[in-house]
């Protein structure tokens, strides 16, 4: 786990703690479409299926409301806005719970394009992007599971016009209906930091083999990537090709501290509305003061990690050096702060949320899941004391 | 509400310090001409020492006044908890008498509001105020005021009628506390300081036109001090600054605030000392140990979030929303930032935890942590009625049952 030390400590001075009026407009349509497109009758069918998603509602996300694109400079095809709009509909999407290969396309591989790429390749890979014609995705962990790019070991080995990928790639997010795969590989002999670039191909490619794997979370779905002797083009440069990685999983590690904040919040409310219909003794089971307190401590929660959701989004989008820091801040915030949520949410529903039918599991698995997504919240932890230099 | 822009602000402020501000001034001079001009608190309505600025413009001044070193408006202690509720539900006569000595610091100020029988319960106090001709006349006692041992006035709510429904009868009033009434005995706590006091009044006296609100309003009037608690308008913004200018202006200041500010010195230690943390570790070698890496970090993450938290309810609030109970979130989350403190403080250094006064690290500041933090979940309202707030108020969930309807007269006492 080695990253460029900052010792910045001190929050820069003009960060914005409310959103404008335009990007609470903005929360609001992407919130009624989600509403309309994601009642958890559709969840559930949707994650049913081996695909995982609805194709036409993947089309009006795009096309109706821009979001793939959201955070894709207006030159390459996209929206033109950064990541306080990206990390609004990423907060959306996990209150929603949508099953939409968006985390992948939008939020892994489109960041790894516009943090990697040439002029030439942005312009060539990101319109379609933006447009939702082409899924995409990043596949940095092995089946080891270690989200620290040191530990990669898949190999890219020069060849007449490219390279050649040989390894294995895992929990590769939407991997299995990906059309563009973008992927984290060394250069052989290499250790460490030293030697790692992106590479893209095609995902129906010779010599790449991928299998759909059984995940926890339904909603969410990973594929095992295979590749031997696979085909592929450097992405970006050799010169600056590491700090393109980081940069890439850091802006991941705020969009989904922020998705978990969305979903963190509709368990607060679930627990909530559930308090006020259920009576047991005589009264409302939300008179009770151990449930009030419990409930009042959710809601300082979500607001604590929504904090830093939202301040790690805001000098994201500035640039602000202590960005980094600030993503691991905000993804092991969130990530405790999700899970709790989602189980004391099941905890006020009693017997009935232990149940299949009860909704809670779903948004339960996901925070169980997204724990661990780019890393554990002690991961997390201690990139944050080495990027404070502690 | 003013419609200037910030560079405007900036602009009018600086012209006024360069024509006024000298060092040299007596700080009574001084902080007259702040209440005069309005820039000693110029998010104040214009007619009462202020000039109507939006909180975001009051930065600004704020940030003028600290580039030439400017003495500011006093803060310390409870005064501009006083000066809040006085602003909204005070008679003219009232703000005119007492809002310009609070600005100056010619008076010093506390507030009555826990009686032995009464503290979560605030609107059980049975201290009473009887009207005898042009007065009211107080009996009964107050506990943990903090301050009162040099306070001049005091905020004081007591019962005005019994028949009234518990939260009917009480009216709020402004004390003098320099008066033969008015027993003030300090009392130890387990820190050792003694900030607090218990007080007794045996008809004391209060003139007539020191009622603020009607007789009854007390407990309404009393919320509005409450609210303005929570948010942290207290001691800690008033403690001293570090560095040493010259000037007659500063001395006077420095006692000044020595003398405010001597109930509070372990105030900052209450809440935690948070900025402590990271030279601690590295000054005992325990940034090396991952366990106590993975709690610094834990710490620092929870106190970075309730700053950004209250950053946000201002921001929200500067957009135009009233004061909510988000105050209660606020403390509820400074409550736990200063139990992890010190129990990190504690991972950091071990054995020496044993030690207090000048034997302890840091003269005694961090055992001076370990014993002050069991304040912070009490004072201004406990950790549970934060809840009771929120849960309530926020998540609108039903409201506690109730003992204690009906005329107060019937109500079972503590
Ligand atoms: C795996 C499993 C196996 C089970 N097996 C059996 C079985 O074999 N036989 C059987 O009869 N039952 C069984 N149960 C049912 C179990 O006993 C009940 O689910 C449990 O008693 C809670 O009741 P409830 O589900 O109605 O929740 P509720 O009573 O509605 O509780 C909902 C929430 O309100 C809280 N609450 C309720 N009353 C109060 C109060 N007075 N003060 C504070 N909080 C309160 C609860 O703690 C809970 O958080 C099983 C349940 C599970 C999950
Ligand atoms: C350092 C310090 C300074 C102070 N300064 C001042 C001051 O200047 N002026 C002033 O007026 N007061 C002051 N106070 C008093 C403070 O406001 C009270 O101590 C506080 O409100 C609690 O009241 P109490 O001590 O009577 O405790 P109680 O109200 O008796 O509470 C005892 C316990 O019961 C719990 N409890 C009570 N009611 C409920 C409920 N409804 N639901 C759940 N739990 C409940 C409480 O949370 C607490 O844990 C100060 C206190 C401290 C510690």
């Amino acid at each position: 786990m080695s990253t460029p030390q900052q010792s910045t400590f001190v929050s820069p001075r003009r960060i914005q703690f409310a959103f404008t009026d335009e990007q609470e407009q903005f929360r609001s349509a992407v919130r009624r479409f989600l509403n309309d497109k994601s009642p958890t009758t559709e969840i559930r069918r949707l994650m049913a299926t081996a695909q995982g998603y609805d194709p036409a509602v993947w089309r009006q996300l795009s096309e109706d409301l821009a979001l793939p694109g959201i955070h894709i400079p207006e030159q390459y095809g996209g929206a033109g806005f950064g990541m306080v709009e990206l990390c609004i509909v990423t907060e959306e999407l996990g209150r929603a719970l949508l099953c939409a290969p968006y985390f992948s396309t939008a939020v892994l591989a489109a960041n790894a394009i516009l943090s990697a790429g040439t002029e030439e390749q942005k312009s060539a890979l990101l319109p379609e992007i933006a447009k939702g014609t082409r899924l995409a995705t990043l596949a940095i962990t092995e089946p080891d599971g270690n989200w620290d790019p040191t530990g990669i070991k898949v190999v890219a080995t020069p060849d007449s016009d490219g390279y050649r990928l040989d390894g294995v790639k895992s929990f590769v997010v939407d991997g299995h209906v990906a059309e563009l795969l973008i992927v984290a590989a060394r250069a052989p002999k290499t250790t460490g930091l030293k030697g790692l670039a992106l590479f893209t191909l095609d995902a129906n490619a010779g010599g790449v083999e991928r299998r759909l794997l059984e995940s926890m979370d339904p909603t969410r779905k990973i594929a095992r990537i295979d590749f031997r002797g696979a085909h592929a083009k450097l992405l970006g440069d050799l010169d600056n090709s590491v700090e393109p990685i980081l940069r890439t999983l850091d802006r991941a590690a705020i969009a989904l501290a922020n998705e978990m904040v969305g979903g963190a919040q509709t368990m607060l409310d679930t627990a909530v509305s559930y308090s006020k219909l259920r009576v047991q003794f005589g009264r409302t089971i939300g008179s009770f003061q151990a449930i009030k307190h419990k409930l009042a401590d959710m809601l300082l929660d979500v607001e604590l990690a929504r904090s830093a959701a939202y301040y790690a989004a805001q000098v994201a989008a500035a640039d602000d050096s202590e960005w980094p820091a600030l993503a691991s801040l905000a993804k092991a915030a969130a990530s405790e702060t999700y899970l709790h949520i989602a189980a004391e949410c099941i905890q006020i529903h009693g017997g009935i949320g232990f149940t299949w039918d009860n909704d809670t599991h779903l948004w339960f698995k996901r925070a169980k899941s997204s724990e661990v997504f780019l890393g554990q919240p002690s991961y997390h932890r201690e990139l944050l004391m080495q990027r404070w230099g502690v | 509400m003013s419609n200037l822009s910030e560079a405007e602000v900036r602009a009018e402020v600086r012209e006024w310090l360069a024509a006024n501000w000298d060092p040299d001034m007596s700080l009574v001079e001084w902080r007259s001409k702040l209440a005069d001009s309005g820039w000693g608190m110029p998010q104040w309505p214009k007619e009462w020492y202020g000039r109507g600025l939006p909180h975001a413009l009051a930065r600004v001044v704020e940030e003028e006044f600290a580039n030439v070193g400017a003495v500011r408006a006093a803060s310390s202690g409870v005064r501009l908890l006083a000066a809040a509720t006085l602003l909204e539900h005070g008679s003219d006569q009232q703000k005119k008498k007492f809002l310009r000595r609070i600005l100056t610091g010619e008076d010093t100020w506390c507030q009555f509001f826990s009686e032995p029988g009464s503290g979560s319960d605030l609107a059980g106090a049975t201290t009473r105020a009887d009207l005898k001709g042009d007065f009211w006349i107080v009996n009964g006692q107050k506990v943990w005021t903090t301050s009162a041992h040099h306070a001049d006035h005091g905020i004081l709510l007591a019962r005005t009628d019994w028949d009234a429904p518990k939260h009917e009868g009480l009216s709020y009033f402004v004390i003098n506390l320099k008066q033969p009434g008015v027993d003030v005995q300090p009392l130890k706590q387990m820190n050792g300081h003694a900030s607090f006091n218990q007080v007794f009044f045996t008809d004391a006296k209060v003139p007539k036109e020191n009622l603020v609100g009607r007789v009854g309003d007390g407990w309404k009037v009393a919320m509005t001090t409450l609210a303005h608690e929570r948010r942290g308008v207290d001691a800690m913004s008033a403690l001293p600054r570090s560095g040493s200018p010259k000037g007659r202006i500063y001395l006077e200041e420095r006692a000044e605030t020595e003398k405010a500010n001597q109930p509070y010195t372990w105030y900052p230690q209450r809440a935690g000392r948070v900025d402590l943390i990271i030279d601690r570790a590295k000054e005992t070698g325990a940034n090396k140990d991952p366990y106590v890496r993975q709690e610094i970090a834990k710490l620092m993450t929870l106190a970075k979030c309730a700053e950004w938290t209250s950053r946000r309810a201002r921001a929200a609030q500067q957009q135009g929303r009233p004061q909510g109970p988000e105050g209660s979130l606020g403390k509820l989350a400074g409550s736990h930032v200063a139990r992890a403190c010190a129990r990190v403080h504690t991972l950091i250094t071990g054995t020496d935890v044993m030690l207090t006064g000048r034997e302890s690290p840091r003269e005694g500041i961090i055992a001076e942590i370990l014993v002050s933090v069991p304040a912070v979940s009490i004072a201004g309202g406990t950790d549970e009625i934060q809840r009771n707030i929120i849960a309530e108020r926020v998540l609108e969930l039903p409201k506690e049952p109730r003992f204690d309807t009906g005329p107060f007269r019937n109500v079972r006492k503590n």
